[in-house]
């Protein structure tokens, strides 16, 4: 347990980053999960402004992921506190809910729903969640769709969409719900190499927009460009936390400098 | 990088000859196959051909054909089945008309069904009833085509479909005291039309309740699961005709002398009950083949765990288990013929009575060859139907 307490310069270069950007919408201390026996998470500490974009990057299995589905609760922290907008996380079902209802995700293998068209993907959850009306959903699910750029694809199903297309009606369909914050979980992982630019413009747009963005990425392109900082995941710790330029140019630890020799120059 | 045009593919033509060579005798093997296969077609369907046309005397089912459909029902009220068919011959060419490919053609299979049974030897009346049937359907079909464009117009047909139960009953059943719907107990209820009856209400109230304990199998509330799944091993643990006895026979020792539940209905809540538990098996698997990662693009989006179900989980499953499900409704329609243990005469149990009858002695080939060949139209039909469901609804396509 040393271990997960060791008082890190990390820490102090975020806090020193959070300075410059206050009032916080996502406050996260000493997190720590265990799936089964294997500890993922091991004391991650994070505070995310509001209006600020982070990139999260890190080795497969650092617990990058595990940490963003935590805070909209699709798995559990099992210590430490978490909370969103002011919201505590705990098991009480309301509050999950209220904090869902705050942030919109974007996963990885879009996860579109295959027997609604795409209208009805974006129109569903702000007709039945929110109880916004239905002429009032499909008005706003078409402006949305005109803001990722696919407005002639309504009422096709998901099957027959290009995988960029997917991911950024995947988008409209989170921001269908109107969320404080967006969580994008290796958007363009699983895309063909030219559709990921379509995708990364759209979530470009978005940050522009000011919404406030966790983003996994492996993109270091879009990351340099876009990101306010970038966060370096390693064995369920945040390793390194730092504006683009410091982290590209002079990354602190010996394990970032590897990750990035190894992404950046292959 | 020359060949830059598209190019049509290489046309295939085969002749019969080359059909034959390629099909039948591509190798020593199949030539033998072959050979072997036409021997035994021989040996087989020339006996039985010969004897269906020549030999067989078919005589016992056109002067039985009334008890076949409808059982003991009163002669002069038989008029009232014919309401209801054209009733729901009505709408089914409605719906028909108004739906796409799928409902057309079901209709259209009802349809040319009906025209050939003008073909058979009938009375005229029967005849003319008939006619009024393939008239009702078609014309529900024409009109149903013409309003396919008016989408309200779809809501109206459910709505009747909705009431289809209840005029069924109330013009099978009848009123009491009532000179032209006089009352008709379920114990004058038999033939196809049991059946029939038999199958639809096991299917309709054994669906739901299927639905239900798979998922009360997998609530996350102890109790509901081990309910769900005590009911559910107990009755697939058990044959179905002891499931028939239980309703019908022992089921009024536990109730109060003066609670009388109908006969037929017993029956019903016999099929209900036991398919119900295989539906639920069924439907579990489809529940299982949803992809974690739909539940959880559904709880992100604010989805609460009911409307997940409802809109997203559901309608995924459902769709899966198709095949397996109408499988369970086609054993179930055969499965009708166990009423006879409860005293019921569907058409097998008709079958039966009409060959105890000294008039037919030793029509039982005849007889039992004719049920099996209904039976069979009507389960091919069912199975038709889910294979063009299956496409409509694209099952195995993401």
């Amino acid at each position: 347990m040393a271990n997960a307490r060791r008082p890190s310069a990390p820490l102090d270069r975020m806090d020193c980053v959070e300075t410059r950007m206050s009032d916080p919408i996502i406050v996260a201390e000493d997190v720590h999960k265990w799936f089964g026996n294997f500890h993922v998470l091991r004391g991650v500490h994070l505070t995310v402004s509001r209006g600020e974009v982070l990139v999260i990057c890190g080795p497969s299995g650092s617990g990058k992921s595990t940490f963003i589905r935590i805070i909209n609760r699709l798995e559990e922290h099992q210590r430490g506190r978490i909370a969103v907008d002011g919201i505590e996380l705990t098991n009480d079902l309301r509050n999950i809910e209220a904090i869902r209802r705050e942030i919109g995700m974007v996963f990885q293998q879009f996860n579109l729903f295959p027997h609604l068209t795409v209208f009805e993907n974006i129109t569903l959850a702000p007709i039945w969640a929110r109880k916004v009306k239905r002429s009032d959903a499909e008005k706003q699910a078409l402006e949305l769709l005109e803001r990722v750029g696919i407005p002639e694809q309504a009422q096709k199903y998901p099957g027959q969409l290009s995988g960029g297309q997917q991911q950024r009606v995947a988008i409209a369909r989170a921001l269908a719900m109107q969320p404080k914050i967006m969580l994008f979980d290796e958007p363009t992982s699983a895309l063909d190499p030219e559709m990921i630019k379509e995708v990364l413009d759209v979530m470009g747009e978005l940050a522009a927009s000011g919404m406030t963005m966790i983003v996994i990425t492996h993109e270091m392109g879009f990351a340099r460009e876009v990101a306010d900082r970038i966060a370096f995941f390693d064995e369920g710790r945040i390793v390194e936390a730092a504006a683009p330029v410091d982290f590209f140019t002079a990354p602190e630890h010996e394990r970032t400098k590897l990750f990035l020799s190894q992404i950046l120059h292959h | 990088m020359q060949n830059r045009e598209i190019l049509p593919p290489p046309m295939l033509r085969i002749g019969p000859l080359r059909w034959l060579k390629d099909n039948l005798f591509s190798t020593r093997y199949n030539a033998l196959l072959t050979f072997l296969a036409v021997v035994f077609l021989y040996l087989t369907l020339h006996p039985t051909l010969e004897w269906v046309l020549w030999h067989a005397r078919w005589d016992a089912i056109p002067a039985n054909l009334k008890l076949f459909l409808v059982g003991i029902y009163p002669m002069k009220d038989v008029w009232r089945v014919w309401v209801c068919v054209y009733w729901i011959l009505l709408l089914l060419g409605l719906s028909g008309g108004l739906w796409g490919r799928l409902a057309r053609e079901a209709a259209l299979i009802v349809g040319s069904g009906a025209i050939l049974l003008l073909l058979l030897p009938f009375s005229w009346m029967e005849r003319l009833w008939i006619l009024g049937a393939v008239l009702g359907l078609f014309g529900g079909l024409s009109i149903g085509w013409l309003l396919r464009e008016r989408k309200s117009w779809r809501k109206d047909v459910i709505i009747l479909w909705a009431l289809s139960p209840l005029i069924v009953v109330l013009f099978l059943g009848g009123l009491p005291n009532n000179p032209l719907l006089s009352p008709v107990g379920t114990n004058q209820w038999g033939g196809l039309m049991l059946t029939f009856m038999l199958a639809i209400v096991g299917i309709a109230s054994s669906f739901p309740l299927g639905v239900l304990l798979a998922l009360g199998r997998q609530s996350s509330l102890p109790v509901i699961r081990w309910i769900s799944i005590l009911y559910i091993e107990v009755v697939r643990g058990v044959p179905l005709i002891t499931v028939i006895f239980m309703t019908s026979i022992m089921l009024p020792l536990f109730l109060p002398a003066q609670v009388r539940v109908d006969q037929a209905l017993r029956a019903m809540v016999a099929f209900a009950l036991f398919t119900s538990a295989y539906i639920a098996e069924n439907v579990r698997g489809g529940l299982q083949a949803v992809p974690r990662g739909q539940i959880e693009a559904a709880k992100a989006v604010g989805l609460s765990g009911m409307l997940t179900t409802f809109f997203i989980v559901l309608p995924q499953a459902l769709r899966v288990v198709i095949p397996a499900n109408v499988g369970q409704f086609i054993s179930l329609f055969k499965d009708t013929a166990l009423v006879f243990v409860a005293s019921l005469l569907d058409l097998f149990g008709m079958a039966k009575s009409i060959l105890a009858n000294p008039d037919w002695l030793g029509r039982d080939r005849e007889v039992l060859l004719f049920i099996a060949f209904v039976y069979w139209l009507f389960t091919y039909f069912l199975s038709r139907m889910s294979r063009r469901l299956e496409k409509a609804l694209g099952v195995g396509e993401r």
